[in-house]
């Protein structure tokens, strides 16, 4: 199983070098320029000129590309044009800020997709299944940001409960960890609930098939000539069976997570990468988007493995040699 | 001829499934007995109704979509009265059923011992080491080689013979007095069904079991059985032994059966071809001979109204008159419409 | 010249192992065997799973790719696609399917179904196409209506005509029957096969009959194969192989074939446990130190067996003393 999961990184390698080079040209291939909008507007356009020139701007793009693939081997992904500062350092800390948050919005969505998925599928057909199939339709119709933006406006202005930007208070970071932690968490709450609430629908429907499916198979209607009470019959034999593939999507929800964490951190001002990719789009922040992509793009490939990976452990049929 | 020693007593069991609101027989007005040591073969063809039966009796019906009427008599309790816990005490513990399927019936995810052991888990007050003990001597039962090895092993690292054993190991756990077999070969190579059939005849044997043998292929009816039902379109048409059945078959649709199989010295013929096709369960006919429009040649006179069983020999029954010289078309002085 | 002759053929799928998944070994599906199919006959093609009886039916049709050996067709070596396309190979040979449900298109009306392989390699206009069509349907029994109904419509039955139609639309010369009427009920078998039988009367085709059934291969096919991991252990007529058998493997087979005789039940089922016993005790005699089977040697003009010659004539000889 190790050499295979082994041979799958060697495998990432070339998949990440063609990521990388993608993601570098069409970075290039945005239209303006990083200093533009940047600088005074009266500034010489030979100034411009000048200060792409010493960034290496004119360069062709392999030459770029080279260039930005030394640079990552000394663990330098370049200064950002909008921050003056290091992208490594700048991404640091929000990346911490974002996992924090999709990992809190993972929970949670597991936690409330889960029952009301095996429930739905138990009951199928009956009243608790159409309700809840009824509210998996309605949180799929409506639009994520538009649940962000009513969310933030009803429980952090009309009700002020929870703060609405920001990820941690302004006292709680010079106070103790006790206080960080809490202050941290207490900005974690509104967005991972939202985000849990309303994304449970992919998760809530197949496992609601599974359940179905799994309820009329062969091996259940041997357990049920074994004498084995209806309960039991869910708990050993359906559940189990049912939950193995929404395991195996673990993985890929990851990315799905990191894709919202886009939309949840520009409505809530929260410092995360979400919200810093946003903001280097618009201002043209190239060295900041590569390494962004770049980082998505690895973590995509991850979560394709890590589902694989659980699969081959939860899955008896599945075994990576 | 039915005496004291039947234990399995089928009184006019109806079973009828919701299709599109309504309820369609897919049984009508079964009766069969069970008796220990021997084994019952129910016989027909796709759709004639014979697992319907077998599921009736082990209760396995949604009772949301099913409707069952009459009386399961099993050892002196009837089974259609029984809540679904009441059943439980019966299912596994004193009926046991093996599965077509053998991939399909076993659960993928679980080792062969946690299968087999489920069965005592709640039919025995067994320790874990006895139930282990007993999982291995069970395997071996069936004609496992390393029942210690398949023990640990999952469903789909087993051969489909294998697999088929472990159905039965899981049947015979709690040593019933009833097994119902549903097509228990059909999956696997002859040489293989040999094998199965040897199991089921020994297991029989060992247990004093009555065994229900459910199965289109008249050859394994006639190598295994000691009773034969044959079934058309949710009714039982000819019952006897299995020696009445094969050399003297009565019924129409028993003979029709016999003379489309391949047989050594026809292979010059045209095999024989049953007209028409079986009815749909929203189109089964209220009254009448449901075979009559399968020999056309026969006039309707020698249907009865509303067919019942005819004692032909003692212990052979007959649906229907319409046996009675009944010829086929191609036969001298064949009946004429 | 026989129609197809086929030649030492070899299909071997690799078995990939290690850090770095090189070839470390192959399944030799079908493993070296030689047969040949004459024009208008039925060539029955006996196994148990995974004997690669299928495997070789689909290497007929150019399904599979073939390892080594030859495929002769009009004297031309059909293994090659580019020989194929030559010959109108495709038009000439056609496939019917053990599971008609799923061989079918279920989005497609049976009238189409039936006119793809007319529409691939005939170009007819659409009115001869239509006759054509209907022609078919009423070979195999079926009425016009059939034209615009859907697969899911027709019974097991009349689905598995269907597949037939099709197979027959181009007069192909030779049909590959993989398990055709394993699938089927006892009285529609009957129809399907003495339709398959008619038709071969009326067109002269020839079928490669692949079946585990030995009753129903006993009742189509004059000349018959058994093959047994790959190999094939014995050839001969119909006559040969159900009266004369000599390998034990063939014996085997046959005395576990169920019969409907019940009074001979006792005897059948000690005769099927004496050759089981056999077949347990003497493997060493049957099959060479690695398990398979030997080459095949010629006992009489119709009849070769896979064994080592003096046993072979041995058992011949036997086997002839019985017959006189």
């Amino acid at each position: 199983m190790w050499k295979t999961i082994l041979r799958r990184f060697l495998i990432m390698i070339p998949e990440v070098i063609i990521l990388s080079i993608l993601v570098f040209l069409l970075a290039k291939a945005m239209p303006g320029d990083p200093f533009t909008g940047s600088i005074n507007p009266k500034a010489d356009p030979q100034q411009i000129h000048h200060l792409m020139k010493i960034n290496g701007l004119y360069d062709p793009w392999y030459q770029q590309y080279w260039n930005w693939v030394v640079h990552l081997f000394h663990g330098n992904l370049g200064n950002s044009y909008q921050y003056q500062e290091p992208v490594t350092r700048l991404i640091g800390g929000r990346a911490a800020n974002t996992l924090w948050l999709a990992f809190f919005t993972m929970i949670l969505t597991y936690a409330f997709a889960l029952p009301m998925g095996v429930f739905a599928g138990r009951h199928e057909g009956k009243l608790p299944d159409t309700i809840i199939r009824v509210y998996t339709y309605v949180t799929y119709c409506i639009p994520f940001f538009v649940i962000l933006v009513i969310g933030i406006w009803i429980f952090g202005y009309v009700f002020g409960w929870f703060p609405t930007t920001g990820s941690i208070s302004a006292e709680a970071s010079g106070g103790g960890w006790l206080q960080t932690i809490g202050s941290r968490f207490y900005h974690i709450l509104l967005p991972g609930i939202l985000g849990a609430l309303f994304g449970t629908v992919n998760i809530v429907q197949y496992l609601r098939s599974e359940v179905i499916d799994a309820k009329g198979s062969d091996y259940v209607r041997t357990a049920r000539s074994k004498g084995v009470p209806s309960k039991d019959i869910y708990r050993h034999h359906i559940f189990r069976n049912s939950l193995l593939p929404i395991a195996a999507f673990a993985g890929y929800s990851i990315t799905g997570l990191l894709n919202g964490s886009i939309f949840t951190e520009t409505v809530f001002s929260y410092p995360g990468m979400g919200l810093l990719f946003v903001n280097s789009i618009s201002y043209r922040d190239y060295t900041v988007i590569t390494a962004l992509v770049l980082i998505y793009g690895i973590l995509n490939l991850i979560g394709t493995l890590l589902s694989d990976i659980i699969l081959s452990i939860v899955d008896p049929r599945i075994r990576i040699e | 001829m039915e005496t004291a020693s039947n234990f399995l007593n089928i009184k006019d069991v109806s079973t009828a499934f919701k299709i599109n609101g309504q309820y369609y027989d897919a049984i009508s007005h079964i009766n069969l007995q069970v008796h220990h040591d021997e084994i019952l073969a129910i016989v027909g063809e796709s759709g004639c109704g014979k697992s319907t039966l077998a599921t009736t009796i082990m209760g396995l019906h949604d009772p949301a979509e099913t409707k069952i009427s009459g009386e399961i008599d099993f050892e002196g309790t009837d089974l259609l009265k029984l809540d679904d816990n009441g059943y439980n005490n019966f299912r596994g513990a004193k009926i046991g059923m093996i599965f077509q399927d053998p991939l399909s019936a076993l659960n993928p995810l679980k080792r062969v011992e946690d299968q087999i052991r489920e069965v005592m888990d709640y039919h025995t007050d067994l320790t874990t080491d006895e139930k282990h003990e007993h999982v291995l001597k069970l395997l071996d039962e069936v004609g496992i080689v390393n029942p210690k090895r398949t023990a640990h092993q999952f469903p789909h690292e087993l051969s489909g013979g294998m697999r088929q054993r472990v159905i039965i190991a899981i049947a015979i756990a709690c040593k019933p007095d009833l097994i119902i077999a549903d097509e228990p070969t059909t999956a696997l190579d002859v040489t293989i069904q040999a094998q199965i059939l040897d199991v089921l005849r020994d297991i029989q044997k060992e247990n004093h079991a009555g065994i229900i043998l459910i199965t289109h292929d008249l050859g394994v009816v006639a190598e295994t059985a000691d009773r034969v039902a044959v079934m058309y379109a949710g009714q039982i048409v000819e019952e006897g032994s299995a020696e009445q059945v094969f050399n003297t078959p009565e019924h129409p649709y028993t003979r029709s059966l016999l003379r489309s199989m391949p047989q050594r010295d026809n292979e010059n013929d045209d095999l024989y071809v049953i007209k028409g096709n079986v009815p749909s369960l929203q189109k089964m006919p209220s009254s009448g001979d449901r075979f009559a429009p399968r020999v056309p040649w026969v006039p309707a006179s020698a249907h009865e109204a509303n067919p019942v069983m005819h004692e032909v020999a003692p212990g052979h029954e007959v649906r229907c008159t319409c046996y009675k010289g009944f010829k086929f078309p191609d036969q001298k002085g064949s009946v004429t419409a | 010249m026989s129609l197809v002759e086929i030649k030492d053929l070899k299909v071997h799928y690799p078995i990939r192992t290690g850090f770095w998944n090189r070839i470390t070994d192959s399944v030799r599906a079908v493993d070296g065997i030689t047969f040949n199919i004459e024009a208008g006959e039925t060539y029955g093609l006996v196994g148990e799973s995974g004997s690669g009886k299928s495997t070789t039916g689909k290497s007929v049709v150019g399904l599979e790719k073939v390892t080594s050996g030859s495929i002769m067709y009009k004297g031309v070596d059909i293994t090659s696609k580019a020989n194929r396309n030559k010959l109108d190979y495709n038009q000439d040979v056609q496939m019917i399917f053990q599971d008609s449900l799923s061989s079918l298109n279920p989005r497609k009306r049976i009238e189409d179904i039936i006119a793809e392989p007319l529409r691939n390699f005939e170009h007819l206009s659409k009115d001869d196409e239509k006759l054509r069509v209907l022609q078919l349907l009423d070979i195999v029994g079926l009425d016009a209506d059939a034209l615009y109904k859907y697969p899911h419509q027709f019974s097991g039955g009349q689905r598995q005509r269907i597949g037939v139609a099709r197979a027959v639309a181009t007069n192909p010369k030779l049909i590959i029957a993989d398990e055709p009427v394993s699938a089927l009920d006892l009285s529609v078998q009957a129809q399907v096969l003495n339709f398959m039988k008619k038709i071969q009367r009326e067109f002269g085709i020839s079928y490669l009959f692949i079946s585990h059934d030995l009753g129903v291969v006993r009742h189509m096919c004059n000349n018959i194969a058994i093959m047994n991991r790959g190999r094939l252990v014995e050839i001969g007529t119909r006559e040969d192989i159900y009266n004369h058998p000599l390998h034990i493997y063939t014996k085997r087979l046959l005395a576990a074939i169920p019969e409907t005789n019940v009074n001979q039940r006792a005897a059948h089922r000690a005769s099927r446990l004496a050759v089981e016993k056999i077949y347990q005790e003497q493997q060493s005699k049957y099959y060479d130190d690695k398990g398979e089977a030997f080459p095949l040697i010629q006992v009489s003009p119709t009849h070769s067996v896979a064994l080592p010659e003096n046993i072979a004539k041995q058992l011949a000889s036997q086997e002839g003393e019985v017959q006189a």
